[in-house]
């Protein structure tokens, strides 16, 4: 069917034989070559989701205060006293393994775009991060410039980052993992969508001009694996550059055309230019689009029509306007001191035509909705890994032990990285980065007044757990995100997620994206949080290696009554200590543990067994308590199992604690999900255990704070002096250790 | 107190409506200057707050003091009025040459964001009112360039004039003589690297920047020299 000629383009552009004949179907003639380029963007992996979309819809995704679900640029949710939040998560991985600060720099330009797209002013972003081993100077060197590039640009752009992750693993080498969440607030009245309806209505291109940067970066780039080092070098020119004061002038000038009515629809430009910024505003719409290119405000001369229509020059927006309030939009622009341009029309026809001057020649002409609604949508054969039983079969507790010395090694404070964050802007921080939740005080946009409310906020994600078995690790870590809200007061609300994955062409990635959506699924309903967006990231492999899968949550949660500040992690001296949760029987699994992985050696085994319905009851409790300050402290047990957890709250506070009862590596590391340890004085030992029995929460008395030393059964007293210079200095020390580029 | 307080709005200020807010929360009432316009709108005091003006682009203030509304804030600060520059502000007053000195990038080469202890030195201008030399604040930082340089005479005058007006318990960008903050002759101009805004509410940390704002609120118009 496909010409000779075109044979290699489309290949090229990475659309399949069959995806060109599709496009040869739908058009009735085929396409030339800036259709084709259109085409070989918006149904790219990145964009169109065709591997993963049948089996998103397995997720839940609706409750009564979902305003906004999957599909839109942000989710959004009503938090009451009309007042609605919009969440997002997006990966910036690809870009961020080639060219690290700019990758991270406009992962977060792009986020907030999301954002304010919706109407909504960003003010929280997160940054799940995930690098190789810290003993790999190139993985060094990536790992540098992303924090850099979140610091540089987030701090510069005006929004705070106000928590996130950061993980080494050896499978993260080659292709490291940069997400980035994005909250803003908005009032319930002001929510827009990105769509351009009303005849004769103009849209306005806002922001940065457009140049040669990122043109393919979705097709070229994000859905595409990685080769060798060389390889990668070359893909540079795919990657944008960020520009974080234009950005802000961006969004301050966007935020103005909202609050004064100006725009009926508005739209990033993210991933595939003004392709997708057009065409999905006139297919949401029900409308067609004129797009006039030589209106495009371009940064060099002699720009050909594909790059201009392809181009992922950053700091971009796509507003439809009334021609009668063209003149206000354009002097709020010029304030600003951004440049707008008008470069189309809607027109009811349906068609999106790309002309050279609006009334010039034709060079593009097509059904605006057969970029989106006819994108390809496979079901990809999957299977579990052929050694799955021979793997779950092996015991993940072998390995040389010794506790003390193991126990220092899993400690590292990210107070390094955080502290080169703004996360204080806006004066809402209550819990900030480096605690199990972020907790930020809920104003009202439209007054700035306290609402007496705050929301709980956290990004999980745990490739340990998820490859030993994806679909109770993706359960236990949407309980674990739960429970980190939990221990800010938060209760669950929503829930955006960011599934990183491998090559979806190969049927075990494809099982653990499928284990895991269900996994992840039944998790959100247990917790009555449904899935309000994501993204998808695939082909994250190097050398046909793909990485651990790695689901990563964001979750979104209500504290109800704000007095004080949370109990935190830090005890005084003389409190009894309790773990709360599912304790773990017998020879506990040390599966998927941090242990087993870095010091065991043993990526397999079995986890431990995980009871989702007692995860729930826990985090209501914890949550209650917390709101209740009921108790002196509370920390998630998380990474590293309960001896990091204890080690954590001993280095926070300065006080030591002595812990029976945990009497090997086992007890000491596993990481048996839905559990936490409070503190409380000993006057309220009784009333506590009970009620928590009466709550169907197990909990037991395991020792007490004080002194100067941890002392945890016979295994381990470690001077809190010794704990803290182990977590304090890891990562500067690793970090200082110089770096290798590209 | 009806205090009536401008707090100036850069292309890429980022702090405008903390310290409003803070201001306003104090009882005062602040309102967005906008950095093209020359006129006060007789407003009693001037804060010229935190963030990314211009982008920090050529260097940190060196464009906005050529925004128009610093030339009005010079001549507002020659007739005494009182002006507080905050983070980027002081930057700014550097650059315009209304405060001593400059401000560098930290030792560490890094963003440094997070709760600092620092100690009242100098008392005698806007901020001071009602507090005493050796007082200790806790009050957050958030800059990349907040590492104050200046030569040995200037500190030597700083010292002896009794203008630097906070020091660092834990110097933690490397400025000269752990120096957070200083003042002009007559203490009416004075910059500050911590933000006072962002220590208004024990929720958040910390109050001891309202006193400061309170200060400032409360600030009369010095006699010029």
């Amino acid at each position: 069917m496909a010409p000779e000629d075109a044979d290699r383009v489309h290949r090229e552009l990475g659309l399949s034989d069959e995806e060109y004949e599709n496009i040869y179907a739908l058009l009735g003639r085929h396409p030339n070559h800036l259709e084709l380029a259109m085409y070989s963007v918006m149904w790219s992996e990145h964009c169109s989701y065709k591997s993963s979309k049948i089996h998103l819809k397995r997720l839940p995704t609706e409750a009564p205060w979902v305003l906004v679900g999957p599909g839109e640029n942000a989710g959004v949710i009503d938090v009451g006293d009309g007042i609605a939040v919009a969440i997002r998560i997006e990966s910036h991985n690809h870009p961020s393994a080639i060219e690290p600060y700019q990758g991270a720099a406009t992962g977060v330009g792009g986020i907030l775009r999301d954002i304010f797209t919706m109407g909504a002013r960003p003010i929280a972003v997160m940054d799940p991060l995930r690098f190789g081993p810290l003993d790999d100077p190139r993985s060094r060197w990536i790992a540098e410039g992303v924090i850099s590039g979140v610091s540089g640009y987030g701090n510069s752009v005006g929004v705070p980052t106000v928590g996130g992750e950061i993980v080494f693993d050896e499978t993260y080498k080659g292709n490291p993992l940069v997400n980035v969440l994005a909250m803003g607030v908005l009032p319930v009245e002001r929510l827009v969508l990105g769509r351009a309806s009303g005849v004769g209505n103009l849209a306005v291109l806002l922001g940065a001009s457009t140049g040669r940067d990122g043109i393919g970066g979705v097709s070229v780039l994000a859905s595409a694996g990685f080769d060798d080092e060389s390889a990668n070098a070359d893909k540079r020119p795919s990657v944008q550059v960020g520009d974080p004061f234009e950005e802000k002038r961006l969004l301050e000038a966007c935020l103005e055309l909202l609050d004064e009515g100006l725009v009926t629809g508005i739209q990033d430009l993210g991933g595939a230019g003004i392709t997708c910024a057009t065409s999905e505003t006139a297919s949401r719409g029900g409308a067609g689009m004129d797009v006039d290119i030589s209106a495009i405000h371009s940064r060099e001369e002699g720009m050909e029509p594909f790059e201009l229509m392809t181009s992922e020059s950053q700091e971009r927006m796509l507003a439809i306007v009334q021609p009668r309030d063209l003149d206000r939009v354009l002097e709020i622009s010029s304030r600003w001191e951004i440049a707008a341009s008008v470069i189309g029309r809607v027109t009811g026809d349906g068609q999106l035509r790309i002309l050279d001057g609006f009334d010039g020649e034709v060079l593009a002409e097509l059904p605006a909705s057969t970029l989106h609604d006819d994108a390809p949508e496979y079901d990809r054969p999957l299977a579990p890994p052929q050694d799955l039983n021979e793997r779950r079969s092996l015991d993940a507790s072998v390995g040389p032990v010794d506790c003390s010395a193991d126990l220092l090694t899993l400690l590292r404070d990210p107070a390094w990285v955080y502290s080169q964050y703004d996360h204080q802007l806006f004066l809402n921080t209550v819990v900030g980065p480096g605690s199990d939740g972020t907790l930020l005080r809920l104003r009202d946009p439209r007054t700035g007044r306290e609402t007496g409310r705050a929301l709980g906020l956290s990004t999980d994600g745990n490739h340990r757990w998820c490859h030993v078995d994806p679909r109770q690790g993706t359960a236990m870590v949407v309980a674990e995100a739960a429970m980190n809200i939990a221990c800010v007061g938060a209760e669950p609300m929503a829930v955006v997620n960011c599934l990183n994955f491998g090559n979806p062409e190969h049927p075990d990635v494809m099982w653990q994206l499928s284990e895991a959506v269900d996994g992840m699924s039944e998790a959100c309903k247990a917790f009555n949080a449904p899935v309000v967006g994501g993204n998808v990231s695939l082909y994250n492999e190097t050398n046909s290696i793909d990485i651990a899968p790695t689901p990563v949550v964001g979750i979104i949660g209500m504290h109800p009554r704000l007095v004080e500040q949370p109990p935190g992690i830090t005890v005084g001296d003389g409190l009894s200590l309790v773990l709360l949760g599912q304790q773990p029987q017998g020879d506990v699994s040390m599966a998927g543990s941090r242990w087993a992985w870095e010091i065991g050696g043993c990526k397999g085994g079995t986890l431990p067994a995980f009871d989702l319905a007692q995860a729930v009851r826990t985090v209501a409790f914890v949550s209650e308590i917390v709101q209740k300050n009921r108790v002196e402290a509370v920390h998630d047990v998380g990474d590293g199992g309960i001896g990091v957890a204890l080690a954590e709250m001993a280095i926070n506070s300065r006080v030591g604690m002595d812990v029976s009862g945990l009497d090997d590596h086992r007890a000491l590391f596993n990481e048996s999900g839905g559990r936490v340890v409070v503190a409380l004085s000993d006057s309220d030992l009784r009333s506590f255990l009970e009620e928590s029995s009466n709550r169907g929460v197990p909990a037991q008395s395991i020792g007490r704070t004080g002194g100067l030393s941890l002392v945890l059964g016979s295994i381990i007293d470690l001077s809190v002096d010794d704990l803290t210079r182990a977590s304090r200095d890891a990562l500067p020390q690793a970090l200082g250790q110089g770096t290798v580029s590209g | 107190m009806s205090r009536r307080v401008g707090v100036v709005r850069f292309p890429g200020t980022n702090c405008e409506f903390d310290t409003v807010d803070a201001i306003n929360a104090l009882g005062g009432h602040a309102e967005v200057l906008w950095h093209s316009a020359s006129d006060l709108r007789n407003v009693d005091a001037i804060v010229l707050p935190g963030g990314f003006a211009h982008g920090d682009y050529l260097r940190c203030g060196a464009i906005a003091r050529f925004s128009p509304i610093m030339e009005t804030i010079a001549a507002f600060a020659r007739n005494g009025g009182p002006v507080l520059g905050i983070c980027n502000g002081f930057q700014v007053l550097t650059e315009a040459g209304m405060l001593p000195g400059a401000l560098q990038k930290n030792v560490g080469l890094k963003f440094l964001c997070g709760m600092e202890q620092i100690e009242f030195v100098s008392t005698s201008n806007i901020i001071g009112v009602g507090a005493s030399a050796g007082e200790l604040l806790n009050i957050p930082i958030n800059h990349f360039e907040g590492n104050y340089v200046c030569s040995d005479e200037t500190l030597k005058e700083l010292e002896e004039e009794n203008r630097i007006v906070f020091r660092y318990i834990d110097n933690p960008n490397g400025s000269i003589g752990d120096i957070a903050g200083v003042s002009n002759e007559q203490g009416n101009v004075v910059g500050m690297m911590p933000h006072p805004e962002r220590a208004t509410s024990t929720i958040l940390g910390s109050n001891d920047g309202s006193r400061l704002l309170e200060s400032l609120l409360g600030a009369q118009q010095v006699t010029p020299t």
